[in-house]
């Protein structure tokens, strides 16, 4: 009987080694990788540098290529908004809800398990290694809640942990796992080094935007001003793009940083209400909010016309598309940064 | 020559052109060719690779204006 396993594919170093651990063994090992929308994926690298630069790989299928297993990517878009929303176990540093977010991916993996007919799941965790969401007496919980049990194989910590059903089976030598913990890298890179793995990707402070302070506060933002936690995947894409200004509860001004987020913003102009500098180079706004009354909309141009080129004319032209997608042209003086609200800012 | 099933993928970002991808092929039979068209550069790097990994083959790449145009093709043996 060929024992195989599922791998949680993030696109880290753990994850990498986790699974190699268990293929090393003759397991037959497949990927799976969990969009949410959050993921750190080069999506600020694609939409900010289309010329020149190398475009930026998707870590989750580096991963898989350089262990030679197949890799699923599930969207869970959807099924993940209560996980951000209603996070039984409540949230991080930020708006990160790691044990909750966890406690979901496992289920999946659980679920995904029984219907391909895998014997069980491993996961590149490490005990210790993030404050609360891996602490040692969070990983019997996770294993417990996600309905994964005893199926739930961490192989850089399992000789920390209780055996799981893969080592008490035989199907796995607990011998030739691992003992990692703490937040001490070495130990991982020592075993990378090992198998010869190079050009890993670096952990860069968590595997999602949510542990993501500034991106946090926008999120907030976005609900506080809807009177309603919740988003759409376009909401939370555009979170990672431009300059976000509120001046008024009214309406939120995006203003594109460069050519390539103002080509992206402009994929976004049929459903919003767009300000473009004519008379001068400048970006693009969208603005999201009802329809501006002309007051509004000589604040939102004065406001963008600050981040254009004819920041210091005594008038600018812009053209406005309002939410029919009617033009209007608007002359504004542009403001002055000390007249810029540093509450406006959305940081 | 079967008909080519055609998928939009403009303005997604990866992996999202990926799924769309993973979730037409599926449902396909082996030897369907599907196109698809893709704005983020990533996908350059992420449609061959996913294809290599999954056991499907890029039989075409071509750069049109703004977008990249891969024509994909179903093997048999791929689950
Ligand atoms: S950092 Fe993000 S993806 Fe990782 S466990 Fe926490 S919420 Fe989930």
């Amino acid at each position: 009987m060929t024992i195989k396993a599922v791998a949680l594919i993030s696109g880290g170093l753990d994850s990498l080694l986790a699974a190699k651990l268990i293929q090393h063994q003759g397991i037959e090992v497949v990927g799976i990788n969990f969009f949410t929308g959050f993921c750190v994926e080069g999506h600020t690298h694609a939409i900010r540098n289309r010329e020149g630069s190398r475009p930026k790989r998707n870590n989750a299928l580096w991963v898989a290529e350089q262990l030679g297993i197949k890799l699923h990517i599930i969207d869970v878009v959807e099924e993940y908004k209560n996980v951000v929303i209603n996070p039984r176990h409540g949230y991080g540093a930020n708006l990160n809800p790691c044990l909750d977010c966890k406690i979901f991916m496992i289920g999946k993996a659980r679920e995904w398990i029984a219907q391909h007919g895998f014997d069980f799941i491993i996961t590149g965790e490490v005990n210790g290694q993030r404050p609360k969401s891996q602490l040692r007496r969070f990983m019997p919980q996770v294993a417990e809640e996600s309905g994964a049990d005893d199926l739930l194989l961490r192989p850089l910590c399992a000789k920390n942990l209780p055996p799981t059903r893969p080592e008490l089976e035989g199907w796995v030598d607990r011998e030739q796992l691992k003992d990692f913990s703490g937040r001490s890298r070495k130990p991982q890179m020592a075993l990378a080094a090992e198998f010869g793995f190079e050009d890993y990707a670096q952990p860069a402070g968590g595997c999602c935007f949510l542990t993501d302070k500034t991106y946090s506060v926008k999120l907030q933002d976005l609900w506080d001003n809807r009177g309603r936690r919740e988003y759409e995947l376009d909401d939370i894409m555009l979170l990672k793009v431009g300059r976000h200004i509120r001046p008024s509860s009214a309406f939120k001004l995006i203003i594109a940083r460069e050519e390539g987020e103002t080509r992206y913003l402009s994929g976004y102009r049929k459903q919003f209400q767009t300000i473009k500098t004519v008379s001068h180079g400048g970006p693009l706004a969208l603005i999201e909010g009802a329809q501006l009354d002309p007051q509004q909309l000589e604040l939102a141009c004065a406001i963008t016309g600050r981040f254009s080129q004819g920041r210091d004319a005594e008038s600018v032209e812009f053209e406005f598309s309002d939410h029919n997608q009617d033009l209007h042209s608007v002359n504004v003086k542009p403001l002055r940064p000390a007249q810029i609200d540093p509450e406006w800012i959305i940081l | 020559m079967s008909d080519v099933v055609e998928l939009d993928a403009r303005r997604l970002l990866c992996p999202m052109p990926v799924i769309r991808l993973q979730d037409c092929i599926n449902q396909q039979a082996p030897g369907t060719r599907v196109e698809i068209t893709c704005t983020d550069p990533g996908t350059l790097h992420d449609i061959p690779t996913w294809c290599r990994l999954n056991g499907h083959r890029v039989l075409a790449t071509t750069e049109q204006q703004d977008d990249y145009i891969f024509l994909v093709h179903k093997d048999a043996d791929a689950s």
